[in-house]
């Protein structure tokens, strides 16, 4: 179990130490969801609730991890560094969760410069919505790292990605939505706990059966 | 392997036997229904097909664990083969669906259609599937790949209904509650026989797939062992 | 036995890459294969490091996942790291017992030393060739595969290579895929030719 944890930290740390280097996600990633959210100021005409902003602020958090996700395995793709990984006797799962880990530091951090730049575009932000992001975030980030492996293995790539992942975000938006607008978010919060409860395991154990053959 | 079998046209038979019985009870047999009138009758396919669509999500996703399970290379084509059949009755699923909003409510969408979102939904999941599969090099890695994408498409199923659900308000006439079925007896007897038919003609045509399919990969494999 | 293959075949979609290939290969074993390009070398080496699997026959390998060092064709480092980063990454996920001491050992030994906190990025080819080398050589691998390790390696990095191969040639199982078996000729026990 520390060996787990330890493979886990070890590859989770190389990923934040590239980015660090490397910069070149989370930049991108700020970038495009301050840009989103100024699009959409535009976009709303004046008679437009906040309620509709809320609901294109869920849409620029989604696309920005999508963004993030394109770029998760960008450095393991290119080198065919995966083989080396899969190849280390460590349990192949330890890899999806420490990937999934650094997408979640760089979603968090997105996140961190979305909400208050939405609290000053358009609305203050509830703590119902902070607790919605941080449950979407989870799924986000387990499904998300999932599917990044496949799209990487493929050769369409950066261009399937959205497609496998789309419908599958699609409950998270409904949860996250349904939290940040309604009056009992709690029903909504649980929803999307229960949304990364399960796919989360799912993922975990599926993970081993797209990186091998 | 044996490329013959008796299945396909069995259930071709059954098919053809059941669907003609089961149009006829609904047309004939079954009385109006109370609130919708004659066109009511559209339940008796849409519903089945619907069913038969997840039947088939469902088997093939149950190919897909026994492929991760074995690593039996011929589930992959079971399993591809189950999606396929999946995404012809849903698309089926969604163009009756649609036919039968635009009698009762007169308009071709209806957001507040549960299944029929819900089948939006999945049409999109299941054609990423083929996106997935087309993009990827034949072998065991897409195999896998497939697999696990198909088991998360049998995952999302409750889930998206379960998003649905919270996401809208319902105004659809719900015919099934969760007392049990609502129908009277003839109804319920037509709207058995009619699935017995959609699911025997999803049999059918999985059993021809399937074999058309392993007649290639046989004939590929003569024409290499004689180059 | 550490390798046991028996009508070994592997196809990548109608394209056939290995074909019922026999092999029997001992503990101390020093196999060389050679072929043209697209004989099917590096899909052996991937076969027996267990990256690919086989689409026909059987193939038995009786070494744990971490006792293989594969050096592949890319040399399966990160190049936004430096070379001691990349050598502790893999050192850590191998479980190598007195990390420290056999990293700086190696980068000594394949002459890294004075550029081990320079990132891949910036290294020569043959310095990328070297740093491949250790981190295939890191664990100490009972079954080591290397796809044509002489690759871009100058006189110096392939004399140092020679004398690894020498010291290890007899203890370990050796597979080396190659385009200029002479060099390696002395340590074979065993041939494949592929066609």
């Amino acid at each position: 179990m520390s060996a787990y944890l330890g493979d886990v930290v070890v590859l989770a740390r190389k990923d934040l130490l590239l980015e660090l280097r490397a910069r070149d996600t989370v930049p991108a990633m700020l970038l495009f969801v301050v840009s989103a959210l100024v699009v959409f100021r535009f976009s709303l005409p004046a008679e437009a609730s906040d309620l509709a902003a809320v609901g294109l602020l869920w849409i620029a958090v989604v696309f920005t991890a999508l963004l993030g996700l394109t770029r998760a395995f960008a450095a393991e793709r290119e080198q065919r560094l995966l083989d080396g990984l899969v190849l280390a006797p460590c349990d192949r799962s330890a890899i999806w969760l420490a990937k999934s880990a650094s997408v979640l530091a760089f979603l968090v951090l997105a996140e961190a410069i979305a909400l208050p730049a939405f609290a000053l575009f358009f609305a203050p932000v509830g703590w119902e919505t902070v607790a919605a992001f941080a449950l979407a975030d989870l799924g986000i980030a387990a499904v998300g790292t999932l599917l990044a492996a496949m799209a990487a293995a493929s050769r369409a790539r950066e261009l399937l990605l959205p497609l496998l992942f789309l419908p599958l975000v699609i409950p998270i938006v409904v949860g996250g939505v349904g939290a940040s607008v309604q009056a009992d978010p709690g029903r909504y919060l649980a929803f999307l706990g229960l949304y990364d409860l399960v796919f989360a395991i799912l993922a975990w154990a599926s993970f081993e059966y797209v990186v091998t053959e | 392997m044996s490329l013959r079998n008796n299945a396909g046209p069995a259930a071709a038979l059954g098919a053809f036997a059941f669907l003609l019985g089961g149009v006829a009870l609904a047309f004939y047999w079954v009385p109006d229904d109370a609130d919708q009138g004659f066109s009511q009758r559209i339940f008796y396919i849409h519903v089945p097909v619907a069913l038969t669509a997840y039947a088939c999500f469902g088997w093939g996703a149950w190919k897909a664990l026994r492929l991760l399970w074995t690593r039996d290379q011929r589930y992959d084509l079971e399993s591809y083969t189950a999606v396929h059949m999946g995404v012809i009755f849903g698309v089926l699923t969604l163009v009756t669906g649609s036919i039968w909003a635009k009698i009762s409510w007169g308009v071709w969408w209806s957001w507040s259609e549960q299944q029929l979102v819900l089948f939006l939904v999945l049409f999109l999941f299941y054609s990423a599937y083929f996106m997935l599969r087309y993009s990827t090099d034949p072998g065991p890695r897409r195999a896998s790949m497939s697999a696990v994408y198909a088991l998360f498409g049998v995952v999302l199923i409750p889930v998206s209904f379960l998003a649905i659900r919270l996401a809208e308000n319902f105004i659809h006439p719900v015919v099934f509650t969760r007392d049990g079925p609502q129908m009277e007896g003839t109804m319920f007897l037509t709207f058995c026989v009619c699935l017995a038919g959609v699911l025997a003609l999803a049999t059918a045509l999985y059993q021809t797939e399937l074999a058309g399919k392993r007649l290639d990969e046989r004939l590929r494999e003569l024409r290499e062992a004689l180059a | 036995m550490i390798v046991r293959a028996r009508g070994l075949e592997r196809r990548f979609g109608e394209k056939r890459a290995l074909r019922s290939l026999d092999l029997d290969l001992g503990e101390r074993d020093c196999l060389v294969v050679t072929g043209p390009n697209g004989s099917g070398k590096s899909t052996l080496l991937a076969l027996l490091a267990g990256l690919l699997a086989p689409t026909r026959g059987e193939l038995e390998v009786s070494a744990a996942r971490g006792s293989i060092g594969f050096l592949a064709h890319e040399p399966l480092v990160y190049r936004e790291l430096t070379a001691l980063e990349n050598l502790e990454l893999y050192g850590r996920l191998y479980r190598v017992r007195e990390r420290r001491e056999r990293i700086g050992m190696l980068l000594e030994r394949y002459g890294l030393w004075d550029a081990r906190h320079e990132r891949v990025s910036a290294y020569s080819r043959g310095m990328v060739q070297r740093l491949a080398l250790c981190r295939a050589l890191l664990h100490g691998p009972r079954l080591l595969l290397l796809d044509e390790p002489f690759s871009s390696l100058d006189a110096a990095g392939a004399e140092v290579l020679d004398a690894e191969l020498a010291a290890l040639a007899g203890e370990r199982a050796l597979v080396l895929a190659t385009h200029e078996p002479e060099r390696v000729r002395p340590l074979a026990t065993l041939d494949l030719a592929l066609a």
